[in-house]
């Protein structure tokens, strides 16, 4: 038999196997079995623990609402923007500036909003000379106890995600004419656009809003620099107990994994149950025949709140760099008073090998995913394998499944296996993640491609490789290259992931900007923070670059 | 008879339904037309014959070239060229790329094989046309690289699917033509599946109708 045959199968082994294994070895440590720690007996008493926690209700609320409200806040947003002006010029000028922010890391985007909206930071100095403040303005605004930053730093950065997920699912609904049918009718664009497509595009994209909700409620690097800290959400609090120098404190980092994870379920269940109305009132809505042509109000809003949530990423990336280089400066001045480099000289050397290593932990795992997913491709093709709806749901289950439910698990598993700490184990932790982003960048293109070009080639004397290796894959040079930057992007961001396998002893940019979130220099926060971003930047831009380069004389290739 | 193409009860079902049954033969040098509206299996009966019938499909019968049975050959060992509604030049090899990924690797150096594409080019009247992007090409010319890219492959019979019914009116008797000429003079049996009464009168031979599946 072909060892192609295998590759579905071997797939989903190296992504779902560490979630099984991960979800057992946190699932044991939580009803007290431990032996490391000499605890065989099970009972509840981590459980027990970490309901004596005084600050449990607070961190399982925070986890809860902030994850709820930026998933809703960050989908309605998406919604509106694309109801009101999908097929305008300001949809694809916002579509263009909105794709890109998906490749920068949530903890550098998180970053550059925190220097955006702190007392000390740009827009309070914008404000100061109108206020008349000398000094920061005594308010909490960054790390507020009701973790609204966590909430604005989150949708910034998921509205791009869902935004392009729609783009993606779109055209096979036809929106142009569904809506071009309810405008004749007499229906306003917004109106029109919500009765003809919304109800057909959210099945598409359901899994990437569930994916959304999951990870707002159980993000860490995100809610360490932006989350409130006293108590921080419960994602936050299980890290803490996790990398406890006390190994007891393991069984009750287990029973708060747990919790999180039994609360994500929750919270997707409170979210299908919300479907459910949505979809009943929507029926009436519909059916009730309101035209809603005075949208002018709503099309405002949505293109102003999507291009500010542009502007904060790219400003925030901007006074990142403005940071990294700057002397001495003062709080009311908009700039700093001089320039230097200085910041780059001092942190740079440290920071040359967590960059190779970044680099090295990504180009690793994006191959190996890359050798895998397209192995899959092409299985499916060579043995007429018709992928179900629940291939995609196995798909998603990484991205859904909290990653401080399973990964503490993982780690306690590589701790006994005597794995963790490697590179490979890292490597291994980032391919769980990788792998299904670039399947899902790559498997519409690689489908897509028309197998007649197959039928030709094979028909002229290729054989099956033949045609793999001599038309397909040049072919699918630019998708491929593009699948490649989404991984390395994903790879390059992972936090959790590097920090619990490598056991702290493998750095990467994303793990030496995320420790500096507890009260870093900022202009060390500002040259690491740029330099995640770039690790990230540099892949998409060879993914155009190098197709650019190699097809310049081939017009053929140049679109799709 | 043992040269030409033989269909010999040749029968395509999928699950129980049966998509395409015949039973003919075309001898070198002859054109069958093979004629039905759009679902009546007519690309699936071109698919059985270069082998590329998905998998959800059954094929019954056998399928001869030459009195070779190559019913269960691979595509690439069964030297049965194809001409599609559209080209499908490779976008990502040049004009003499794509005759050379047609052209049987026995004939060995570089030179030799430039050689032969160069005359190949002269032959369709696109002599110099060698490092030109495809993407580039008329229709006309495209279709002409097409069928000298498979001609190259020196193939012992030539399926055409509706090869000429994206030309513009006066490109598709020329091409046309064309084909059939180098056909024949080659003495390659063909089988033209189209739903154009035009080509099947310009065939001249005779003529296979195809039912609607679901009649």
């Amino acid at each position: 038999m072909s060892p192609l045959r295998l590759a579905p199968a071997l797939t989903l082994l190296v992504m779902l196997g560490p979630v099984a294994a991960g979800l057992a070895g946190t699932l044991l440590p939580a009803f007290g079995i431990m032996p490391v720690l000499g605890r065989v007996e099970p009972g509840l008493m981590p459980f027990r623990d970490l309901a004596m926690w005084p600050g449990l209700p607070r961190a399982a609320a925070l986890s809860l609402g902030t994850g709820l409200a930026a998933t809703l806040l960050a989908l309605a947003l998406t919604m509106a923007v694309c109801a009101g002006w999908q097929g305008t010029r300001a949809f694809r000028w916002l579509e263009r500036a909105l794709s890109p922010l998906l490749s920068v890391p949530h903890a550098a985007a998180a970053f550059g909003l925190a220097f955006l909206i702190a007392p000390s930071g740009l827009i309070a100095r914008a404000v100061a000379p109108v206020a008349g403040w000398d000094r920061p303005p005594d308010v909490l605004i960054l790390q507020d106890p009701l973790g609204l930053s966590l909430i604005a730093g989150l949708v910034v950065k998921e509205m791009p995600f869902l935004l392009l997920m729609t783009l993606a699912a779109l055209p096979a609904l036809r929106p142009v004419q569904s809506l071009a049918t309810a405008r004749s009718l007499g229906y306003g664009r917004s109106v029109g656009w919500l009765k003809t497509v919304f109800p057909r595009l959210y099945p598409q994209i359901r899994l990437p809003v569930y994916a959304v909700l999951a990870f707002s409620m159980s993000t860490v690097d995100v809610a360490m620099i932006l989350g409130p800290n006293t108590p921080p959400t419960l994602a936050v609090q299980v890290l803490r107990w996790m990398t406890d120098p006390d190994l007891a404190m393991r069984l009750r980092a287990a029973a708060g994994a747990l919790l999180q994870l039994g609360l994500t379920v929750a919270a997707l269940g409170l979210w299908r149950l919300g479907e459910i109305v949505v979809a009943r009132q929507g029926r009436h809505w519909i059916e009730a025949g309101g035209r809603g042509r005075n949208d002018a109000p709503l099309r405002t809003l949505s293109l102003g709140l999507g291009t500010l949530s542009a502007v904060a990423v790219i400003l925030g990336l901007a006074v990142l760099g403005l940071w990294s280089v700057a002397g001495f400066w003062g709080f009311p001045a908009l700039l700093p008073d001089a320039l230097t480099l200085a910041g780059w000289r001092r942190s740079g050397p440290a920071l040359l090998a967590p960059s190779l290593d970044t680099a090295l932990i990504a180009l690793v795992s994006v191959a190996c995913a890359l050798v895998l997913v397209v192995a899959c491709l092409e299985a499916e093709d060579r043995f007429g394998l018709r992928p179900s709806s629940r291939a995609l749901w196995l798909l998603y289950l990484p991205l859904i499944v909290p990653q401080i439910a399973f990964l503490p698990g993982l780690q306690i598993l590589a701790l006994v296996s005597g794995v963790d700490g490697t590179r490979a184990a890292v490597v291994a932790a980032h391919l769980i993640f990788v792998l299904p982003y670039v399947f899902l960048s790559l498997s519409d293109p690689w489908r897509g491609w028309d197998a007649r070009h197959a039928a030709v080639a094979r028909a002229l004397g290729a054989g099956p490789w033949g045609v793999f290796w001599r038309v397909r894959l040049p072919m699918m040079l630019r998708p491929v290259l593009t699948a490649a930057a989404v991984g390395c992007a994903v790879s390059v961001g992972q936090f959790l992931p590097t920090l619990l396998l490598g056991a702290g002893r493998v750095p990467t940019l994303t793990t030496e900007a995320v420790a500096l979130a507890s009260g870093g220099a900022r202009r060390t926060v500002g040259v690491t923070a740029l330099m995640q971003t770039a690790a990230a930047f540099v892949p998409f831009a060879l993914a155009l670059l190098v197709p650019a380069l190699v097809w310049r004389n081939r017009r053929g290739l140049h679109h799709g | 008879m043992a040269e030409g193409l033989v269909l010999e009860r040749l029968r395509i079902t999928q699950g129980d339904t049966e998509m395409v049954a015949v039973d003919a033969s075309v001898a070198p040098g002859e054109i069958l037309t093979v004629m039905g509206p759009s679902g009546s299996g007519k690309s699936t009966l071109l698919a059985a014959l270069t082998g590329t019938l998905a998998p959800a499909f059954t094929l019954g019968g056998r399928i001869l070239l030459d009195g070779r049975d190559i019913t269960a050959l691979p595509p690439e060992a069964r030297r049965t060229g194809i001409l599609f509604q559209d080209e499908l030049l490779f976008p990502h090899l040049s004009v003499g790329g794509n005759l050379a990924f047609g052209l049987p690797p026995a004939l060995k150096g570089r030179a030799a094989r430039r050689a032969r594409i160069e005359t190949a080019l002269a032959e369709i009247g696109m002599a110099g046309f060698a490092p030109r992007d495809p993407a580039t090409l008329s229709g006309g010319q495209k279709a002409r690289v097409a069928l000298m890219r498979s001609l190259l492959a020196e193939p012992r019979a030539l399926l055409l699917d509706e090869p000429f019914s994206r030309l513009d009116a006066g490109l598709r008797g020329q091409i046309r033509t064309l084909v059939f000429e180098r056909a024949q003079s080659q003495g390659l049996p063909v089988l033209l599946v189209t739903h154009d009464a035009a080509d099947a009168e310009a065939a001249g031979g005779r003529v296979i109708l195809l039912g609607r599946r679901d009649d």
